[in-house]
């Protein structure tokens, strides 16, 4: 018998908010997990505790995103609601109210990037790492760890934490050459300050519960054992179920409970999942009963055939391969870094960034200063075609003081000439400005 | 004119109610052994210048399923559950034979996997074998499609006494409370079924022909005759009573609070709008967590001989009571002592009430009216505590929507209702605790006969429409009927009146207390393959706990 754990529950279904009216992020989303989860009777455990949301304000926005024209007029009150969610879920975890929390809200957050002119893959803000930044400034926690198994690519979270050699940014998705947004291949590895703090598992389409397993046992639980995190978040999208209509993956309602009881996250965030009616139900039960330290080993899906479900050898080679290569780089990380970072004191990326949901196109320059002290300042030229251009200036979090400085010296100093606003964020100090 | 009794644990308590006035009323000790008996001298002490004739309704509010349940006096049930997938029986946890069969609906009440007769058949036999007489059948999600329950029944139908249907007990979903409500409703059937024999051949006896009726858990009353296959509904009526008889004499319509403060415990209610607050999914008895609806109450242990000692220096008051008061012979200082010396009540011994506090003073250091006023000022700092609590629980509950998050009603008590002995003395502090005023009514010592004598009849009815399938289910009522494409919310509530309407009448409401409202209403588009393929309606109708005329006064 195991251990029970007490889970919080943190349940916002959003029953009055859609993108539009047949977009997958529509009301009915959570109608169905909400049936099953009271149906089954899992709020009467003495175990699992449900708690209200709190509600988010701009200034957690603001610590972690510059957004454009600003906080308010890129989102709805439903994204203060699942960021509070998050960050209630947090809350509960910390100051030790429960073990784990679980917040199953929309909408959801894994591709908001740091620079917001929009909405991108349905999501605004990044709820985690909204949720991940309170954390730092109100518990002062610095080792944090997020697992990200979406079928997505949490391309949006891995902006964020792309220079932060502190937060762990492991991935598993739908490999990018045959799914949105197209990026998460293994090569993404983290910025020069970071190298090696975002892992990316690419998996092939028709991967089963035995390759989603294969890649935890051999690439996340090993990598998390050696980044010692004080804390583990789970990004926990359920749109790898074989049912899932805008994914091609095999991942079952029995996978998704092992998966979460093996990683054992403290806190897990709902992300995509759009077979609201014959996977979320029975993944949401599963993943509850599993946080709980419930047995979840009857959960299945009326349609559950693991047979019909098996992956080829194909592609479990082809697994196997991608899991050597991704732990190959990982044991050399270091000399990778050195390769990138040269004698180079500045670094440059440049990017073209897209806002399907929104439709909107983003050319953008980021400059980090490479530094052995810290993430690195960062400096970003940002232009979207909706006409705005602007330039944010970013004291990372746990910055050293030269980063600082000269952070603050550059902004004194830039004039707002092409831009139409000017941004300064520092997090250590919680500090967001605007010229 | 209307008869109310009630059989509580410790008080039979009755009252005739003519023209909204008290005209008599009645309080003997209650027989915990002959709850009949009890009854029966109430009401003949009630009605003894009472003209039979002139009566027209009489409502019971008894302990005798609560009792049947506490004291274990339950009869052999065996369950038969159509589970599915998702908990393993182990964590279902029934008290009950209970076995799981294949078969079951999923949550859209479509039928997942089908049953096996040959082995419900087996399960009936087997329980007829072990000597059990009565049954109840559960499925999965049958508030949304009865079939299953329906089918089992019809299987074993012969040689039970009864059978309890899960969906017919409430519409909620929750399937292990649907399986323990079944369980207590078989469980205490039989028990309940003599009782109400009894009752009805007294009442002819004595030749009333009015209609009876049972105070329900949730403040509202069912015809006896209905109430046979109901008999959980009946449990803990009698804190229902207490909250309708406070509401009876007060006629308050406001957010309010409700005290009834007794020797050991201090029983709290809240009114959202004169209209008292029921349980979310239904009242707890025994640790079964059931689907009854029942009034939302919340109790501690803290009342007027709740024993006071000094814990590390701490006061404590409470939980335990050691005897009455020391002003009245007992062993130990209380609350009551304490409002004695301060003189807030005249009952009692007064020098023992001193007497009994005087250790307190001397470990306090001070006098012994301090030590008083020390234990008086716990005493209602934990009371006003626990209301505190209560209401912010409340209004903290989840919400699922944006409107409600922001917009949500919040209770907030502007009054607050003190019945019970203690209730002078306690009062004005608590209302001073509380911000708020205070009220102590009237004839509050049989608060639970004139709340009993005065409830409406209450019921509620589930519907789920479902326009891409085109049918519409009653959960309570097992119904499934067919809906046209073009179906709206406005339909499905205008059906949930009606059936509303229907049930409430079968449990012997009259037309004119039938003040019906929605509390649910829910329209949500079905999105298959990016095309509107339908709607999914959910609408809940209820009449609330009210009361048929209130008390004058
Ligand atoms: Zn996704
Ligand atoms: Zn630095």
């Amino acid at each position: 018998m195991k251990k029970r754990k007490k889970t919080g529950l943190i349940f916002f279904p959003a029953f009055d908010w859609a993108i539009s009216p047949t977009h997958p992020e529509r009301e009915e989303r959570l109608l169905y997990t909400q049936d099953q989860v009271f149906e089954e009777g899992l709020m009467d455990f003495d175990n699992i505790v449900e708690y209200k949301p709190g509600l988010a304000t701009v200034e957690d926005i603001n610590r972690v995103h510059v957004c454009v024209p600003d906080a308010r007029r890129v989102i709805t009150e439903s994204h203060l609601i699942s960021a509070g969610g998050a960050i209630t879920a947090a809350k509960k975890v910390l100051e030790g109210e429960v073990d784990n929390a679980f917040a199953l809200v929309r909408p959801p957050g894994h591709h908001a990037m740091r620079i917001v002119h929009g909405a991108r893959g349905f999501c605004n803000i990044n709820i985690e790492a909204i949720m991940i930044e309170y954390i730092r400034r109100h518990y002062g926690i610095k080792r944090i760890a997020i697992v990200d198994t979406d079928c997505h690519h949490g391309d949006g979270t891995q902006d964020i934490y792309w220079h932060d050699p502190n937060t762990l940014f492991i991935s598993m998705h739908q490999d990018g050459r045959t799914l949105y947004p197209g990026s998460g291949f293994v090569d993404e590895f983290g910025g020069p300050n970071a190298v090696g703090m975002t892992v990316n598992i690419p998996l092939p389409p028709r991967t089963s519960d035995e390759g989603f397993l294969y890649a935890l046992e051999n690439v996340v639980l090993p990598i998390l054992e050696e980044f010692k995190p004080e804390l583990v978040i789970n990004s926990a999208g359920q749109d790898n179920h074989y049912s899932d209509p805008i994914t091609n993956m095999r991942f079952s309602a029995q996978g998704y409970a092992v998966l979460n009881d093996r990683l054992s996250p403290h806190i897990a965030v709902l992300e995509g999942g759009y077979s609201i009616e014959k996977a979320l139900p029975y993944v949401n039960v599963g993943i509850i009963l599993a946080m709980a330290g419930l047995d979840y080993s009857a959960v299945r899906e009326p349609d559950y055939n693991p047979a019909a479900l098996q992956q080829s050898e194909a592609i479990t080679t082809h697994i196997h391969r991608t899991v050597d290569e991704i732990m190959r780089r990982w044991y050399h990380r270091r000399e990778i870094a050195e390769a990138f970072r040269g004698k180079a004191r500045y670094l440059k990326r440049r990017r073209h960034i897209y806002y399907d949901t929104d439709g909107i196109s983003e050319e953008q320059e980021e400059t980090v200063r490479v530094c052995d002290d810290c993430g690195g300042l960062i400096l970003i030229d940002s232009r979207a075609d909706t006409g705005r251009r602007i330039f944010a200036v970013i004291v990372p979090g746990m910055a050293c003081e030269r980063c600082r400085k000269e952070g603050e010296v550059f902004f004194e100093e830039i004039g707002k000439g092409k831009y139409h606003q000017v941004f300064f964020q520092d997090r250590d100090r919680d500090v967001y400005l605007v010229k | 004119m209307i008869l109310g009794i009630d059989v509580g644990g410790t008080h039979t308590d009755a009252v005739v109610i003519s023209d909204h006035q008290i005209q008599s009323k009645a309080k003997v000790l209650t027989d915990a052994g002959n709850i009949m008996g009890s009854l029966i001298e109430a009401t003949e002490a009630v009605m003894r210048d009472i003209d039979p004739a002139a009566l027209r309704r009489v409502v019971l509010s008894t302990t005798i399923s609560t009792n049947a349940i506490v004291q274990g006096k339950t009869e052999a049930v065996g369950i038969i559950a159509a589970a599915g997938p998702g908990l393993p029986p182990a964590l279902i946890s029934p008290r009950a034979e209970t076995r799981f069969v294949s078969g079951y609906i999923n949550h859209r009440g479509l039928e997942a996997a089908p049953i096996d007769e040959g082995e419900i058949r087996r399960c009936a036999r087997e329980f007829k074998e072990g000597g059990i007489a009565y049954a109840g059948v559960v499925g999965k999600f049958s508030t949304r499609n009865p079939s299953h329950e329906l089918k089992i029944r019809d299987l074993i139908t012969d040689g039970f006494r009864h059978i309890s249907l899960g969906h017919r007990l409430s519409g909620h979903l929750n399937f292990p409370r649907r399986l323990a409500t079944t369980y207590l409703n078989s469980a205490i059937w039989g028990l309940y079924e003599n009782f109400v024999r009894a009752v009805t051949a007294f009442v002819e006896r004595q030749g009333i022909k009015v209609p009876i009726y049972i105070l329900k858990a949730d403040g509202g009353t069912i015809e006896i005759g209905r109430s046979v296959d109901y008999p959980v509904q009946t449990i803990l009526s009698g804190p229902a009573a207490s909250i309708m008889g406070i509401l009876s004499m007060t006629g308050g319509r406001d957010d309010a609070v409700a005290l009834d403060i007794g020797g050991t415990t201090t029983d709290i209610a809240l009114f959202a709008d004169g209209v008292p607050l029921l349980e979310a999914l239904g009242v707890t008895i025994e640790g079964h967590k059931t689907l009854i609806r029942g009034l939302r109450t919340r109790s501690i242990g803290v009342g007027g001989d709740s024993a006071v000692r000094l814990d590390g220096g701490r006061l404590e008051v409470g939980p335990r009571r050691e005897g009455p008061a020391a002003a009245l012979g007992g062993p130990c200082p209380t609350p009551t002592d304490a409002m004695i010396v301060l003189g807030l009540t005249d009952i009692g011994d007064r020098q023992k009430a001193r007497h009994s506090l005087e250790p307190l003073a001397a470990a306090l250091g001070c006098a012994v009216e301090e030590a008083a006023r020390a234990v008086f000022g716990e005493t209602v700092r934990r009371i006003a505590e626990a209301v505190r609590s209560f209401t912010e629980e409340i209004n903290n509950r989840p919400v699922y929507t944006i409107h409600e998050m922001l917009e949500g009603k919040k209770i907030e008590p502007r009054i607050v209702y003190v019945v019970g002995g203690p209730a002078q003395g306690l009062a004005p502090a608590l209302g001073k605790a509380l911000e708020c005023p205070y009220h102590i009514p009237e004839n509050a010592e049989v608060a639970n006969a004139v709340g009993a004598a005065l409830a409406r009849t209450t019921a509620e009815v589930t519907i789920l429409a479902d326009t891409e399938r085109r049918f519409l289910t009653v959960g309570e009522m097992g119904l499934q009927m067919e809906i046209p494409g073009r179906f709206s919310k406005e339909d499905a509530i205008r059906i949930g009146r009606e059936r509303l309407k229907e049930t409430a009448l079968a449990m012997g409401a009259s037309e004119d207390e039938l003040e019906m409202e929605t509390v649910e209403e829910q329209e949500f588009n079905m999105v298959r393959d990016f095309y509107t393929a339908g709607k999914n309606i959910r609408v809940k109708v209820q009449i609330k706990p009210g009361l048929i005329s209130p008390l004058g006064g």
